[in-house]
Order: structure tokens, then sequence, then C-alpha cells
């Protein structure tokens, strides 16, 4: 069971680098994008492409967090007092770019928009690479079981360091190639340019940066460099290869499948790592997946749990995605937001009504094209998305409560 | 463990501070998170069942706003998680598989709630009709069962049960009894009808200044009314289950409710103090009533109260003073709160209106606050109550808290960063506000920020 749970903690680790990471790769591309003038056109790409999503992207650290500490609380007590320091300074970015971001989108003057921007890019920088820092720590074996007290050699070590540089070239390569499209469905060939060769050069730096941590990890911690290059080699082999597909794919203008083969690689080398490592949890201590902390009951909620996530939240981030996708989702103006057609008797909900020529839109002529010219299937799945999603919460509560009350309210404690 | 408590490391008191910090922050913005979708979901559905065109608008302006304190809510709670492990690493070690899976359902409803949110916000333009209306009622779903999962993880705090623990480590958990432990029963919609409380008085505030102003039009009436009727609703219930609250606690946890009514030595016959400062042994100030407690807690003034005497003083919650003035201030506030409510009552049964008397609009305008003062103080109660304790009864504060040094630091900075998100939070929404009363529709041309566009159209045109 305990296998279970890693994997599944592994896997969110992963939808968090791939979803998450983007983000803070696109508030990394708003800070190098230059001055008001020249920066505005990708910011505003930036903008609209995480603004809807950046809530949902973040909710995958809470869940790895929640999975760590409920079903590995000694590794995960050994690590938040290990790696304080650069966790409080992740933290301390998380709070910065999201109040940046929220308030952004608010603020009225150029002189506070410009200050709030500026936080939220940076701090996009802060998160990443200190979180990379004490995952380099982990790999390299800096983490001490029991830990008492904070250590600076758990994240300043090369590899450590290493580990931290890659996560934010990660982030920074994933954000390029999903900007790529997002500029294409605008039809923006400038901005398809423009992103296409950033994720050129931050694919290859990425790529040098990830060979570099391989070999750091040669000296650090030879175990798992050995690993890497033996059992979980094929991973390796599969990341290299997506890394590099990608890289064609970008010199080449292919655009189909470039952002599947750009999650890939990053997926692959998050894997190799856990298939190295396993089945310890810090490497260098005895903490292992199975002697972690957590009984089997709650290793099998957890899973249970997992079941009803991916139950509920997938349908419902596809239908997110999708809105998204087909840009059904816009920021607000003057006058709060504005309302769709209303009332539009006879359409179905979200069936992708052409928006009436009438409509107040700012940008309605691009949008109007964005549309009006699919056949959205999604769209048209969203009711039943939103029925099943009520229904099973639903059922969920009432048999929550009916089991609560055969349980009753003892409180059965046994201390021995 | 309670010598430890005693000589408490010099980490623990920053790390409480810093905790209670944050919490209290966060709770202002879980209220919203909780409820707020309720109260624009309600006035969408008056605007799209009535056509009713003030409060779409309302629902409409109310869901930016939403949008900010979300937020803001989801920035604060992640700070919270974080702090779980890096201020509490004792906790975690010890009981992190017990009280982790309530976390875990908490995490499953905020995703449903964030998706949807976004969903909803971002919605407004081109979701059609009912179809949006609809994106929003999962919102509300989830956040209260977020705000359940969450507060089961504090009543555990309080009545933990539901695991068995061998030689120090948990060998079997049953995470019914953890979600449905015995507090649960009365914390969990003592908390959610508050989130209901706060959002609706506060939001039934910010009209209530209006009016006051003179902005007497039926745009500030109906933003009025529906948080207000809504809020001032649940306020009975509030009190009859805060009422059972302190029942349960004065059998569950006796020496958190002889703190919180000055007894020291367990008798009948006890009395209440309303107000009043306890010090050196004695009360000074308040009004005593004999036999007024024994009589609340058992109906009768032969009822035994147990003393916080019982035990030793280390394992007393510190400051009594505090739990009393705290539980006073939240019982004095609720009443005032539905004394407010049951004037808007007894004016609209005979007149068909609201109350035109100038102290009401007053008390209208002091609900907001008065109503997040008593939810603030609530958690004191609840909180410092359960010192010396982290998990009632079986783990110190004290062995829960952190070793690795330099939260001192951390808290200057915690505190600092929240000034200023707080203040910003405000002053983001009073800027909208104030756009929102000059209409004013061009937007400054710049580097964030939607491109500028055509000007929109009256509502009215649109709704058409
Ligand atoms: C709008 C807010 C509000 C109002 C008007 C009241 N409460 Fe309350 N109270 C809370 C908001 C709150 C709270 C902040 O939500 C708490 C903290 C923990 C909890 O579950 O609810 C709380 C806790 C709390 C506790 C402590 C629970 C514990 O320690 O586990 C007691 C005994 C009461 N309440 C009792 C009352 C009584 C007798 C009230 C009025 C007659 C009352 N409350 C009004
Ligand atoms: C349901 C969620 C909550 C959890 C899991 C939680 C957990 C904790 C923990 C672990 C501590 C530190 C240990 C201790 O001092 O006992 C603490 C302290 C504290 N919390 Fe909570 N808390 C919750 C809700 C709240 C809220 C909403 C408030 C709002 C004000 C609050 C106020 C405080 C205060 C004032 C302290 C310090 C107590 C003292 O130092 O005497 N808590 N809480
Ligand atoms: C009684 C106490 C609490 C209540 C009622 C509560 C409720 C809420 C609600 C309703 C939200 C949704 C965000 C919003 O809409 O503003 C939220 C966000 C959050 N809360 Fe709390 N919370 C409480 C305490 C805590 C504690 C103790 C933690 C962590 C240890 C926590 C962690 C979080 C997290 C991680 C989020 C972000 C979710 C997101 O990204 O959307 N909360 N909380």
């Amino acid at each position: 069971m305990a296998e279970v749970v890693g994997a599944i903690l592994l896997a969110v680790i992963t939808l968090y680098a791939i979803f998450g990471g983007a983000d803070f790769g696109g508030g990394f591309w708003d800070l190098v994008a230059g001055g008001d003038r020249r920066g505005r056109a990708p910011r505003d790409l930036i903008d609209e492409a995480i603004t809807p999503v950046w809530e949902t992207n973040h909710m995958w650290l809470i869940f790895a967090l929640v999975i760590f500490w409920t079903a590995f609380p000694d590794a995960f007590a050994s690590v938040m007092t290990a790696a304080a320091l650069p966790i409080w300074l992740a933290v301390l970015g998380i709070v910065l770019r999201g109040a940046g971001f929220a308030f952004r989108a608010e603020a009225r003057r150029l002189s506070a928009q410009r200050a709030l921007g500026a936080t939220f890019a940076l701090s996009s920088l802060l998160t990443p690479f200190f979180m990379g820092t004490v995952i380099g720590g982990i790999a390299a074996g800096q983490i001490p079981a029991d830990a008492t007290s904070a250590s600076r050699s758990s994240w300043t070590g090369t590899t450590s360091l290493l580990t931290g540089l890659l996560f934010v070239g990660a982030c920074a390569y994933l954000a390029a190639v999903y900007l790529i499209g997002e500029a294409a469905r605008r039809d923006d060939h400038h901005l398809e340019v423009y992103f296409t060769r950033r994720a050129q050069a931050s694919g290859v730096v990425t790529g040098a940066l990830s060979f570099a941590t391989l070999l750091a990890l040669h000296s650090s911690n030879p175990t798992l460099f050995d690993r890497l290059t033996g059992r979980a080699f094929p991973l390796v082999i599969v990341g290299e290869a997506a890394g590099l597909g990608a890289l064609a794919f970008l010199l080449t203008g292919r655009r189909r499948g470039l952002r599947v083969l750009a999650a890939l690689g990053v997926a692959a080398v998050l894997w190799g790592w856990g298939v190295a490592q396993y089945p310890t949890l810090l490497p260098g201590t005895g903490i292992t997946l199975t002697n972690a902390g957590a009984p089997h009951a709650t290793l099998v909620a957890l899973v249970v749990l997992f079941g009803v996530v991916v139950l509920l939240v997938a349908p419902s981030v596809l239908l997110l995605f999708s809105l998204q996708g087909r840009r059904r989702l816009v920021g607000g103006d003057a006058e709060g937001t504005v309302l769709a057609p209303w009332p539009l008797p006879g359409t179905l909900p979200l069936s992708g009504t052409p928006l009436s020529g009438a409509q107040p839109l700012q940008g309605s002529v691009r949008s109007q094209r964005a549309s009006s010219d699919r056949t959205d299937a999604g769209g048209r799945a969203a009711p039943v998305v939103l029925l099943v999603v009520l229904l099973v919460v639903g059922a969920l509560v009432s048999a929550v409560t009916r089991l609560a009350r055969r349980v009753g309210p003892v409180a059965a404690r046994r201390r021995t | 463990m309670v010598a430890a408590a005693a000589g408490a490391g010099s980490e623990v008191l920053p790390a409480r501070v810093q905790m209670a910090t944050t919490l209290g922050f966060h709770i202002i913005l879980a209220c919203m998170g909780i409820a707020f979708p309720t109260v624009v979901l309600v006035a969408e559905f008056i605007g799209r069942r009535r056509s009713d065109e003030t409060a779409l608008l309302l629902a409409r302006r109310w869901s930016q706003a939403m949008g900010v304190l979300v937020a803001v809510g989801a920035i604060t709670g992640t700070v919270l998680s974080f702090e779980m492990g890096l201020l509490w690493p004792g906790l975690m070690r010890q009981y992190g598989a017990v009280l982790g899976l309530p976390f875990g359902v908490e995490g499953l409803f905020f995703f449903l709630e964030a998706i949807f949110t976004a969903i909803y916000l971002y919605g407004w333009r081109r979701l059609p009709g009912w179809a949006h209306f609809w994106t929003g009622v999962p919102i509300a779903v989830s956040g209260i069962g977020g705000a359940m999962s969450v507060v089961a993880v504090n009543s555990w705090m309080n009545q933990p049960g539901g695991f068995t623990e061998q030689a120090g480590r948990i060998v079997a958990v049953n995470p019914w009894q953890v979600f449905f432990n015995h507090a649960a029963a009365y914390e969990m919609p003592h908390m959610i009808i508050a989130a209901y409380m706060v959002t609706g008085f506060m939001v039934a505030s910010v009209y209530a200044v209006g009016i006051l102003r003179g902005r007497r039009n039926r745009y500030h009436y109906t933003g009025f009314a529906i948080p207000f009727v809504l809020a001032a609703a649940l306020t009975p219930f509030q009190l009859l289950v805060g009422d059972t609250a302190a029942r349960s606690i004065a059998s569950d946890q006796p020496v958190k409710f002889a703190s919180m009514e000055y007894v020291a030595r367990t008798g009948s016959d006890v009395p209440e103090y309303i107000g009043g400062i306890f010090v050196n042994g004695r009360v000074y100030g308040g009004l005593k009533i004999p036999g007024m407690d024994s009589l609340l807690v058992g109906f009768s003034t032969d009822t035994r109260v147990v003393g916080w005497e019982s035990v030793p003083a280390a394992e007393r919650p510190p400051a009594p003073w505090l739990l009393h003035l705290a539980f006073n201030a939240m019982v004095g506030l609720g009443t005032l709160l539905l004394l407010t409510g049951l004037w808007a009552l007894v004016v609209w049964w005979r007149h068909r209106r609201l109350p035109r008397q100038r102290l009401f609009w007053l008390l209208a305008v002091v609900g907001g606050p008065a109503a997040i003062a008593a939810m603030e103080s609530g958690w004191v109660v609840t909180e410092v109550g359960r010192q010396p304790w982290v998990v009632y009864g079986l783990l110190t504060t004290a062995d829960a808290a952190t070793t690795s040094g330099g939260v001192v630091g951390t808290l200057s900075i915690i505190v600092a960063l929240y000034a200023v998100l707080g203040a910003a939070t405000i002053v983001i929404l009073r800027t909208m506000a104030r756009r929102w009363r000059s209409s004013e529709t061009q937007q400054p041309t710049v580097p964030y920020g939607p491109p500028p566009g055509p000007p929109s159209q009256p509502l009215s045109k649109v709704g058409t």
C-alpha cells in the first residue's frame, strides 16, 4: 500500500510540476519581457493564459503536501525541520506571487501595476529555485532522520543548488512551450515566434542543467547515480528523447504534440528520480516508504481519497481547461463583469453559442473567430460533468452522515 | 511532557503567535470563501428569476470582489499548510497520519472550489444564462465541505479519537471517527454558520454605510437586504449551537470551561460572571449572577461544575481573563446581532419595509466588524483554552513546536507581510467600489491588464 501512495505522491508532484511549474515559468518570462511597451504583448498573453487557472494548478501543491504529511509523517517532519529556511523562502515566493498576481489585474495606477507585476515576476523565481534546492537536498541524502534543527547543508550543496536552477529552467521551458500554443490559438504569429525562440533557448539550458545535476549526483549520492544509470535508465532515456524530440519540433516549427513531449520530458525525469530512489524516502537514512510512519488504514484511506479526487477533479479540470482553451473564460472590465447574452431561450448551456455581434466584448472580433469555428463537444459535456460532480458530492455527503450516525460520536482511544 | 511545557522552549511562544496571526487572518477570508459564493448565487438567482437587473449587477460586482478575496484566501491557506510542518513538526510526526486525512478531504473540496470559482468568475461574459448560475453551485457546496474538513481537524485536536497508539506510534486509524469526532458535532455547524454571518453582515455593512451617506436607492437597498437577511436568519441558530457547544465543553474539556467562566474550585451553585478581570485569585469588576453558571450547564443550580484547581497549574490554560472576556465578547456580540435582526424583522412585519431609524443603520454598519470580532473571539476561546495541549490530553504545544530556530524572524516577516497584504486587499476592494460608483469605463493603457476595447454598453441593453 505504501508503494501505491508513494506513486500517487509522485504523480501529484508531477502534475504540480507540469501545470503549476508552467505558471511559475510564466512569471519568469514576464520578468524578462522588457519595458512597458516592448513587454506588453507577451505580458498580456501570459496574463490571459494564467489568470483563470493558476489557483487550480496551485492545488496540486496542497495535495502533495497533505499526502506527504499523512502518509510519511516522519519524513515530512524531518524535511520541514532540516530544510526550514529554503521552504520558508519558497513560501514567501508563493505569497508574493499570488498577491502580486491577484492584485495586479485590479490595480489601476500604472506605477502600482508595475510594482505588483515585478513582485509577481520576481517571486516566480524564488519558489521553484528553493523547492528545487530542497528536492536536490533530499536526493543528495542531506536530510537526516529525526532532524531536530535546521541544517545549512540540507540545501546548499552543489546538487541542491543545481537542482534549484534546473527547476527554474524547467518551469521557464514548459511555460514557453505552452505559450507558443496560446499564441497560435490567437493567430498571433509574432508572439509564436517570440516564444518559440525562448523555448529553444530554455530547452537547451535546461538540458544542460539536468546533465550537470546528474554529474553532481555522481559525487554526492553515488548509489542514486548508479540507479539512475541502472534501473531507472529507461526513464532517463525517455526524458532525454522527449527533450530532444521537443527541440526538434521547435526547430522545424511542428506544433502538434509539442506540449505533450515537453511535459513528458519533465515527467520522465521526475519518475526517473522516484524509481532510482525506491524504496528509500530520504536517502542516507533508514526511512523508507514502508516505515515512515502511517498505519495501513491511513494509507488505504488516502488511496480511496485519491480515487475520489480523480473521479471528481479530473472531469472538472478538463472542463476548466476546455473552456479556457476555447477562450470562454475572460476577465472583467470596469463594470464588474459583463454578461453573456441573456436570456437566450433554447440555447444549450455552454454549447458554443456564437457570440452575437452586439456583445460588448473587449477584443470580441478575435474571440468570435476563436470560438465559432469549432464544434464544441467539450462544451456540450459541461452540464453532464456538473451533474455528475454534484451527484457524487451529494452521495458522499449523505453516505458520510449516515455512516457517522452509525459509528456515533465515540472517541475510541487506546493508549498502551 | 508537562515539565517541558512549563519551561517552554524559546520557539514555542513565537510559533504560537505566528500560528495565531496567520490563522486569524486566513479565517476572515475563509469565511468569505465559504459563504460569499452563496450570497452571490442568491443575487444571481433573484436577478435571473425576476429579471431584476439590479440584483444581477450586484452579483456581477460581488463576484469580482470575490475573485480577489478567494485569491488572498488561497495564498494565506497555503502558508498555513506549510506552517503545519514548519512550526509544528512534532505534531505532524506524531499525529500526521491521523489528522492528515481530513486535510486530504479538505484538499478535494478546495480543488473543486478553485476550479468552479474560476469557471464562474471568468464565465460571466461568455457562459449563457442559467448555465453560468449552475457553475456556481459546486462552489457553495464545496466551500461547506471544505470548512467541515478543516474544522474536523481542529475539533479532533480538541477531542482526539479514532486511533490506536502503541509505544508512541499510531498503529490503527478509523477515518470516520477521526472526521466525526466528539467535538465536530458542534464545531462544524458553529463555524459554518459563523462564516455565513461574517460574510452576510460584512457585505451588508458596506451598503449600510452607503445608505447612511445618503445613497438611498434601490441598488443599495438590494445590496443590503440580500446578505443581511441571510445572516440575520442564521443568527438564532448560531446562538443555539453555541449554547450546545458550551455545555459539551463543560463535560468534555472541563478545565477550558472553568477558565471561560472563572470557576476556580469545583462545586455547585456556581455564579456566572459577565465581564470582570480575574487576577490574584479574585474577580474584579463585572456582574456576578449567583447560581447562574450551574443553571446554564445543567438546568439547575445544584449542578456541579469542575474548577481549574482540579488539575495542576501546568495543565491549565494561561490567562483565564482572556478566555473569559473573549467568551463574553462572542456571546455579547452575537446577542447584539440577534437584536439587530429582530428589529428588522419587527419593522418588516408591521410595515413591509426596512427600518428608517438612524440607530438601526448604525447597528447594521457595526454588524460586519462585530461578526468578525465574535468569530475571532470564538477562536481565541477554542485555541487558547486548549493550552497547554495541542492535542487535548495527549501532546503539549511545547512538544509539538519546531526546534529548527529562527521563528522570531519568520514571525516578524509574516506580520509585516500580512499587514501589507491586508491593506492591499482593502485598497483594491475600495478601488473597485470607487470604479463601480463612477462607472468609468476607460481602462488606462498599461502593460498589465486587458487591451483597451470599446466601452461596455449599459446593462439594460445587454439584457435584451
Ligand atoms: C459569528 C460568530 C459567532 C457568534 C455570534 C457566536 N460564536 Fe461561538 N464561536 C464562533 C463564532 C461565533 C467560532 C469562531 O466560529 C468558534 C471557534 C471554534 C468554533 O468551532 O467556532 C466559536 C466557538 C465557541 C465555543 C468554543 C468551542 C470550543 O472551544 O471547542 C463556545 C463554547 C461557543 N462558541 C459558544 C457560543 C455561544 C454561547 C454564543 C452565543 C450565545 C456564540 N458562541 C456565538
Ligand atoms: C481548523 C483549523 C485550525 C487548526 C488545525 C489549528 C491549529 C493550531 C495549532 C497547531 C496551534 C498551535 C498549538 C497550540 O497553541 O495549541 C494553534 C494555535 C492557535 N490558533 Fe489555531 N487552528 C485552527 C484554527 C484557528 C483559527 C481559525 C484561529 C483564529 C483566530 C486560531 C487561533 C489560534 C490561536 C490564537 C492560537 C494560539 C494559542 C496560544 O498560543 O495560546 N486557530 N492552532
Ligand atoms: C477553521 C478554519 C479554516 C477554515 C474554515 C478554512 C476555510 C477555507 C476556505 C473556505 C478556503 C477557500 C479559499 C477561499 O475561498 O478563500 C480555504 C483555503 C485554504 N485553506 Fe483554509 N480554512 C481554515 C483553516 C485552514 C488551516 C488550518 C489550513 C492548513 C493547515 C488551511 C489551508 C488552506 C489552504 C491550503 C487553502 C487554499 C486552497 C486553494 O488554493 O484554493 N486552512 N480555507
